[in-house]
């Protein structure tokens, strides 16, 4: 006996969708729905996670702020501090050695603070000179209400320019026409470049912006201030040096932040013989995107598991009408002497070319159609690798599992018994 | 298989039984009830024989003939092919038998709607895994030997009754086999196409094939040699030539 061949027999599979043309349209549009419904779902889904997420991380989850912390004075109060330069806080070391050695960590961000008198105009106000880098502004995001930001030119000219923030401004009686103005530190004549919004709500300790900042390259504010900071009371006059005020750390996650911390820490208590640093991370917006996280993966999943089920017994019905209306064309095989495994290999071929291409097209669909979302109804939609995995793979497993299914059970019949059905 | 056409033409040598049937019982359970649509059959058919399975509507008809066709298994009894017990082969091995010995014919056609006349006809040819060129040219043999050449690209739907029992009839005719199975080929035909399609066999059966057939009339039973006369699942009677 020569017997069958594989090949013709998918072709014959193959051949056998095209002839049944409408029933393998709808076969496939039940998959192609699935499929499309699941991964446009789950874009939806993962556009308003990754939102709440944004909005959390724009508040600084993502930050650990260290700031220079005045130890505590060992012995009596006071008596010598006179003639006493004090030493302590931050090192410009410090920056480095973090950026070189804590893993996760993106950038670190230096400033220096002073209380300086500011004049504008006629106006007077005492205000906090942040010296620091542009990259304050991508650390700590406040948008631009007129003129700019400081620029890294700005640091490497020393220019004597200053952004002030809102409500700073406001107080000074600073508007949009102020850009350009002279603001007048100390000594020292800064020309306004920028106003930027304040933070909202009181600043936290996540936010290490004050409602009074001036902000000036930093580099400009050592050459032009020094780096000594002279303090006079009734009593006392105290000088102190510190490098540093802050350090803001922006780690690549908020997974990172506990972690990026504990190695910080280590690494600050190795070199500093005082403790004369602070180490702070948002916990409670560490906590709140935990918390957002766990909601929305719950929301995700509820979305994926409902979405899948419903798809799922979409395409299962489709599947196990379609074949079990052929039970007697299977029969008919049978009783002309295809053996059991000739009808479940041409099914096979059929159910996994109608699963896999609806598969595919509803793939397509799927990634369409939140980008429609987007485009029309403005909702942000993020489309996951996973998710289009997950959507092709359950689908077309249902697919095919529920389309070889009655076809193999129908072989298995004794052929009578397919003959029979109709 | 061994030849046919030797069987006919000798006659002494074809005492032995091609398929033997002992003590055949088919038991259906209908909810608390069993229904015996056989209940002990026991006869012998010989190469070449043309026998005509006869009976009211009920009396177990189809489900012997389904069982001689090894579409069906007995509850109890033997069925012997050639020699060989039916219950010891295979599912693959019956198949195969109904693939290269076996054409069947039956009252409602049972042709794959979605397929042409040409197609229909060539599935048995498509299963023994011919060539495409192969099983063309056999398709249009048949086709002209029955008489529907000129459908070959139609489908079942498009036809006459008489014409697509002779579109079934070429499909049970594509693999050559020794021994055809009808039931009821006529039950769905008027008269004159039902003695078109009862020459048609009856050449068949000249040419030295076996022919079982069920029908319940008796102008019909009489173009074959031989009567099997049921009631109730059991033999009421045995005409010609038959081994009891
Ligand atoms: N699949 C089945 N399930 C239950 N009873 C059946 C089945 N097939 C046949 N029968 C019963 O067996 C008996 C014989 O049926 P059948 O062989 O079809 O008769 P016939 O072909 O002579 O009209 C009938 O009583 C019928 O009801
Ligand atoms: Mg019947």
């Amino acid at each position: 006996m020569t017997g069958l061949q594989i090949l013709p027999l998918m072709l014959m599979g193959l051949t056998d969708i095209l002839r049944h043309k409408l029933r393998s349209f709808l076969t496939m549009l039940g998959v192609v729905f699935g499929v499309g419904s699941v991964v446009a779902m789950l874009a939806v889904g993962e556009g308003a996670s990754q939102q709440a997420l944004d909005a959390i991380r724009k508040l600084g989850s993502q930050n650990i702020i260290l700031s220079s912390v005045k130890p505590p004075e060992a012995g009596a109060e006071g008596v010598q501090r006179s003639s006493r330069m004090n030493n302590y806080g931050l090192l410009y070391a410090d920056e480095t050695r973090i950026l070189e050695t804590v893993p996760g960590v993106v950038q670190t961000v230096p400033a220096r603070f002073m209380r300086k008198q500011g004049i504008l105009g006629s106006q007077m106000l005492e205000l906090r000179v942040v010296g620091t880098t542009a990259r304050w502004f991508e650390v700590v995001s406040r948008p631009l209400l007129a003129g700019r930001l400081l620029t890294p030119r700005d640091e490497v000219g020393r220019a004597t320019v200053c952004v002030l923030t809102e409500s700073g401004a406001r107080k000074l009686l600073a508007g949009r026409h102020t850009i350009g103005q002279t603001l007048r530190l100390g000594s020292t004549f800064f020309r306004v470049v920028g106003i930027v919004k304040n933070a909202e709500g009181t600043g936290g300790m996540q936010t290490p912006d004050r409602d009074t900042d001036v902000y000036i390259p930093m580099k400009t504010g050592i050459e032009r201030f020094g780096e000594i900071d002279m303090q006079m009371s009734a009593s006392s006059r105290s000088m102190e040096r510190v490098e540093l005020s802050q350090i803001i750390v922006e780690m690549r996650a908020t997974t990172d932040v506990e972690p990026g911390m504990q190695a910080i820490e280590a690494m600050l208590r190795r070199f500093h013989k005082k403790e004369d640093y602070r180490i702070d991370v948002p916990l409670a917006l560490l906590r709140e995107a935990e918390a957002t996280k766990r909601r929305f993966n719950g929301v995700l999943g509820s979305i994926a598991a409902i979405s899948l089920l419903v798809g799922g017994i979409g395409i299962m019905n489709i599947m196990l009408a379609s074949v079990t209306e052929r039970t007697q064309e299977i029969g008919i095989r049978r009783a002309i002497g295809a053996r059991r495994r000739h009808i479940v290999l041409q099914f096979l071929v059929e159910t996994c070319v109608l699963s896999v291409g609806g598969g595919i097209i509803g793939l397509v669909l799927g990634s369409v159609i939140p980008l429609l979302i987007t485009h029309l109804a403005g909702m942000p939609t993020v489309i996951r690798p996973y998710s289009l995995i997950l959507a092709f793979s359950i689908s077309a497993g249902i697919g095919i599992v529920f389309g070889l299914y009655p076809a193999r059970r129908a072989a298995q019949l004794d052929p009578v018994e397919a003959l029979r059905r109709d | 298989m061994s030849g046919t056409a030797d069987a006919a033409a000798a006659p002494a040598a074809a005492t032995a039984a091609v398929l033997q049937l002992v003590d055949v019982v088919k038991r259906y359970q209908v909810g608390q009830e069993q229904v015996n649509a056989l209940a002990g059959v026991s006869f012998g058919v010989r190469a070449g024989s043309f026998l005509a399975i006869m009976g009211a509507s009920g009396s177990g008809k189809s489900t012997l003939l389904n069982i001689l066709g090894c579409l069906d298994r007995p509850t109890a009894g033997e069925y012997w092919l050639n020699g060989v017990d039916v219950a010891q082969m295979s599912d693959d091995a019956l198949s195969d038998h109904r693939l290269h010995n076996l054409g069947f014919v039956f009252q409602s056609f049972h042709l794959i709607s979605q397929l042409t006349v040409a197609e229909n006809i060539a599935l048995p040819l498509f299963y023994q895994g011919l060539s495409r060129e192969e099983q063309h040219e056999r398709v249009l043999r048949l086709a002209a030997e029955v008489g529907v050449d000129n459908r070959l690209r139609h489908r079942p739907a498009e036809l006459s009754g008489g014409q697509r029992q002779r579109v079934a009839i070429a499909r049970a005719l594509a693999n050559n086999p020794p021994v055809i199975l009808a039931d009821e080929p006529t039950g769905n035909l008027d008269t004159a196409t039902s003695r078109q399609i009862m020459s048609l066999l009856t050449t068949l059966n000249a040419e030295g094939r076996t022919i079982l057939m069920v029908t319940h009339e008796e102008d019909i039973a009489g173009f074959a040699k031989a009567r099997i006369q049921l009631r109730d699942g059991r033999i009421l009677q045995i005409d010609g030539d038959i081994q009891s």
